[in-house]
């Protein structure tokens, strides 16, 4: 239908009445309608539509503009390309937990070369090779010639670098922003920190375990750690590393209330800023991924799963005179007592036959239950990618035998952080206690559910403090600290899971101060050698205990702990050890600390 | 102020006493605010182009004078002069359209320049006025000479102006002078039910034109989806949002910095960020007023040829406005077009001024029923 004989219809009609919304004008409907005046009125009344449709559309851009710049944030509808173009430094650093940097970025500029814009490649290849000599020069005339668009030839040039290319003055050669991560502290962070690609990316350590919070935040990633404590424990740890030629060593320091890690060491450690030239054994982190038999440090969790019972009490005796067959082999104490010791004695004397008959009362499920209540056979949780799963005996082949040697750290191999952590919550009135490598900015409240009672807590902080007066760690003495803690020494497995007796490590774990616990300090050796100033012994007594003794000197003035004096220090001391009772405490014999040393050697054969 | 006496029989004072000062003076505060924001806007890219800081504010400048020019002598003409211009102006640019996709220059997988010395030009931007009013006059036709074939030179005008545009290929240009001659169409009585097939068609057309041209297919995807390169309609969204109600002030935007066409199809983000929430409104409320009040006042308009051309004319310069609005606010695909007489472009700025002089040209008080 077509409109001109719609309206010629209507001429027919004689309508004289025009169709529309606007009026016509009154003078025009009075003569006769022509096709012209018909189609006219049609079209006036449809303005109406052009007019409403018109109305709508500036109606809905206001609106728009409205919500966009009144209601909207910037970055609402921001697609990542444009974030990453607006910022000159995409990633965020890494500080320590008092605001030091620990990983930056820094803009740098990179150099490419767009071959099809460069006018003399022979000449570009020349001077370039004159300006920058490591370049590979097969490469590099390669690039200069094969027609790419922007081939990289070099990454991250220094100023000094940029400046003499840039002199030079060759087209097509480009400068492009790029970004470098950088390590003020090096080696001395490297294991916690970690370490990224060229690209940025994230490959080890917490730049890792964080890379999508380093890549995505606006504002530094605070870690727990302490740097000035990471310093002391580094140097001291490598004193010792060298002092003892053991292949490396682990340390760390855990604020026991709240589980923040304030220092983590492993040694051999590595330059961060090249991690591609360290070896594998340098990058590998001791303290988290290293998962260890760690000896007599066991007996802590035996004796205070034992006291915490309540079917053992600290004054109760044990026959340690006669070794215990268990299948074809023998529970053995290196240098053993011969008599029957108490609770309190197998502690301090650190007795593998006492331990045993200690465990084998409590039996298997218990103390699987109890482990477990640690946190001792479940993967670590913190805030770093190498991590190891401990190694556990499954529950079928958790017997008696195994009850046993579990008792005095054997058959059960687990990573530092778990040690230190349930060692903290031990010493803190059976707190649990999460580790992290973050900052925390508040203790936790206290848990309704201890993993011990508070009362055997007290009873456990006597009896580490025993081992530093009476037992097998002297050399962790620190006056005015009160330090207690527990010495370990465990053959290493060999590679064909044989103990080898030659090869151990040597730990000490140490909490301090005893009356009013703060903090765990771990220190271990892998496989040092005694030296004639310890007497041929190599054990955690020797070894180990003065690498926490000297962190705890240095770290307490730091940590606004002034020493206490002589007074002072016997006074708390003896409120730490009220809970074991006169009878205990005085029925210690004080022994010759050289023989001690020999003595908490535990060995299975 | 007066500038001219009622009395002045002279062709100026005739000029001033009938034209539509109303929307010259809405046209003058657009051109204001293009003058103010290609000021802020051009020095960026300048500087990028390694061009003198104010090249091309000076060449805004001097285009918009000579556009000045052209509006002022087009609506100087009688209704019949600019019925004849129009239908002179097609037959000459008409072949230059044809022409293009063969002489011209592609651009980002579009050819719809042609390059003659000292000059580029779009001849898809003349035509389009040219054409909204020779398409008016044949609607009217249709009416009156029964005898002379109207609508089926109209048609065979309109599909050979379609193919030719959708060879560029230019979509953009393709909505809109079909969107001019369908609203002339439609108000020369087309019934609802052609209407609605002619809509059916054109989407039909749209979802061909997806699976066919990459250049419409990569801009829908983006728009769809709002993944790949969004980068120019993220960036002009952003600022709107550093706008906030009364802008960061003239000059103070950053925007203008990372979208290359910060001057020409993005100007109103540089509205949005540097003038603020209410200026927008200003300036949509001006292109608002020029197209209603239009509208409005082709109400009394007692002939045809002049209420469906103007209607036309209208039609194309609010549309116009309203797509480049969309687009830079995300609310429909980026198209390559301009913000009239605010962006800055030469082919575009004349064409319209063409546009804008018939219109003013058209809508004179007219004393008397003249032949047009």
């Amino acid at each position: 239908m077509k409109p001109w004989r719609k309206s010629k219809r209507q001429n027919n009609t004689r309508q004289p009445n025009l169709p529309g919304v606007f009026a016509a004008p009154a003078a025009q409907s009075r003569r006769l309608a022509t096709p012209h005046d018909l189609a006219l009125g049609v079209a006036r009344g449809r303005l109406a539509t052009a007019v409403a449709l018109f109305a709508l559309a500036f109606t809905i851009i206001s609106g728009r503009v409205g919500f966009l710049t009144l209601f909207s944030e910037p970055g609402d509808s921001t697609s990542q390309h444009a974030q990453i173009t607006d910022r000159t430094t995409g990633r965020v650093d890494i500080t320590d937990r008092n605001g030091t940097v620990l990983a930056t970025s820094l803009p740098t500029i990179s150099l490419c070369a767009d071959a099809r814009k460069i006018l003399d490649a022979d000449e570009a290849e020349r001077q370039l090779m004159k300006a920058l000599p490591e370049l590979d020069e097969k490469r590099l005339s390669n690039d200069l010639r094969n027609g790419k668009h922007c081939a990289m030839i070099k990454r991250h040039l220094t100023p000094k670098q940029y400046y003499e290319v840039n002199s030079l003055g060759i087209a097509g050669l480009e400068f492009q922003p790029d970004e470098r991560r950088i390590y003020p502290a090096g080696n001395i962070t490297a294991h916690v920190v970690g370490y990224t690609d060229i690209d940025n990316n994230g490959l080890a350590g917490v730049e890792k375990s964080m890379d999508s919070q380093l890549e995505e935040g606006t504002k530094p990633l605070a870690l727990s750690i302490d740097l000035r404590l990471q310093s002391i424990m580094h140097s001291e740890l490598s004193a010792a590393v060298d002092n003892f030629h053991a292949l490396g060593g682990a340390g760390m320091i855990m604020d026991v209330r709240t589980g923040e890690v304030l220092a983590m060491v492993s040694l051999p450690d590595f330059d961060p800023q090249r991690p591609g030239t360290a070896s594998d054994d340098a990058r590998f982190n001791r303290d988290t991924l290293g998962v260890y038999e760690m000896g007599s440090t066991f007996k802590i969790f035996n004796t205070a799963m034992a006291l915490d019972s309540g079917l053992i009490h600290v004054g109760d005796s044990f026959d340690t005179a006669h070794p215990i067959q268990v299948g074809h082999q023998f529970i053995k104490d290196y240098h053993p007592e011969n008599r029957w010791l108490n609770v309190a004695e197998i502690f301090t004397h650190s007795s593998n036959i006492g331990a045993a008959h200690m465990a084998q009362r409590m039996g298997p499920a218990r103390q699987r239950a109890f482990l477990g209540r640690l946190g001792l056979t479940e993967k670590a949780q913190i805030e770093l990618p190498e991590v190891g799963a401990p190694l556990v005996p499954n529950a079928r082949d958790w017997g008696e035998p195994t009850t046993m040697t579990v008792s005095f750290g054997h058959g059960i191999a687990v990573n530092a952080v778990q040690v230190v952590s349930a060692v903290a919550a031990i010493v803190n009135d059976g707190q649990p206690v999460h580790p992290t490598l973050l900052k925390k900015d508040s203790v936790p409240e206290a848990n309704p559910n201890p993993v011990i009672s508070a009362r055997t807590s007290s009873l456990m902080r006597g009896l580490m403090r025993l081992v530093v007066t009476r037992g097998t760690a002297k050399a962790a003495e620190v006056n005015g600290y009160l330090i207690g803690g527990k010495t370990g020494t465990a053959d290493k497995l060999s590679s064909n899971h044989k103990y080898d007796e030659h090869a151990r490590l040597s730990s000490f774990i140490g909490a301090f101060p005893l009356n009013a616990p703060r903090y765990v300090v771990f220190a271990l050796l892998d496989d040092p050698k005694g030296t004639t100033k310890t007497y041929g012994f190599a054990t955690g007594g020797w070894t180990a205990a003065p690498v926490v003794s000297h962190v705890v000197s240095q770290m307490g003035p730091l940590m606004n702990m002034p020493p206490l004096d002589r007074e002072m220090q016997a006074e708390a001391e003896k409120q730490v050890l009220r809970p074991l009772g006169p009878q205990i405490v005085d029925g210690m014999p004080i022994e010759e600390g050289s023989n001690y040393a020999a003595v908490e050697s535990d060995s299975v054969q | 102020m007066k500038p001219f006496a009622r009395s002045d029989r002279s062709v100026l004072g005739r000029w001033w006493w009938t034209i539509d000062r109303w929307t010259l003076f809405a046209l003058a505060a657009i051109m204001g605010f293009g003058i103010l924001l290609i000021q802020a806007a051009t020095p960026a890219v300048a500087i990028k182009h390694g061009l003198d800081n104010f090249y091309f504010v000076e060449r805004h400048l001097l285009m918009l004078v000579v556009a000045i020019f052209i509006i002022f002598g087009i609506s100087l003409l009688t209704p019949r002069q600019i019925r004849l211009g129009a239908l002179f102006g097609l037959l000459l640019f008409l072949p230059m359209l044809m022409l293009t996709p063969f002489i011209g220059t592609e651009i980002k997988g579009a050819t719809r320049w042609i390059h003659l010395p000292g000059l580029s030009i779009q001849p898809s931007e003349f035509v389009k006025p040219l054409f909204a009013v020779t398409a008016a006059w044949l609607f009217s036709r249709q009416c009156e000479h029964k005898g002379f074939p109207a609508l089926s030179v109209n048609i065979a005008l309109w599909l050979l102006i379609t193919i030719f545009l959708v060879m560029q290929p230019d979509i953009g240009m393709t909505v809109l002078t079909t969107a001019i001659w369908i609203g002339e169409f439609f108000l020369a009585g087309l019934p609802i039910i052609t209407l609605a097939i002619f809509i059916g068609l054109g989407a039909g057309g749209l979802v061909v034109a997806y699976y066919t041209l990459p250049h419409f297919t990569s801009r829908m995807d983006r728009f769809l989806s709002h993944s790949g390169d969004t980068y120019q309609v993220d960036r002009a969204l952003d600022a709107f949002m550093n706008g906030g109600l009364l802008g960061k002030g003239a000059g103070e935007g950053t925007v203008k910095m990372s979208i290359p066409d910060a001057h020409a199809d993005f100007v109103f983000a540089v509205a949005g960020e540097e003038l603020g929430f209410i200026w927008c409104l200003v300036i949509i409320g001006l292109f608002a007023f020029i197209v209603l009040r239009g509208f409005w006042r082709l109400r009394h308009e007692g002939n045809l040829f002049i209420l469906l051309s103007t209607s036309g004319l209208l039609i194309e310069f609010g549309l116009q406005a309203i797509i480049n609005m969309a687009s830079t606010l995300h609310l429909m695909p980026a198209k390559g077009m301009t913000l009239p007489f605010i962006s800055y472009g030469g082919s575009s700025l004349w064409a319209l001024a063409i546009g804008m002089g018939m219109l003013l040209g058209l809508t004179r008080k007219r004393f008397g029923l003249h032949d047009v």
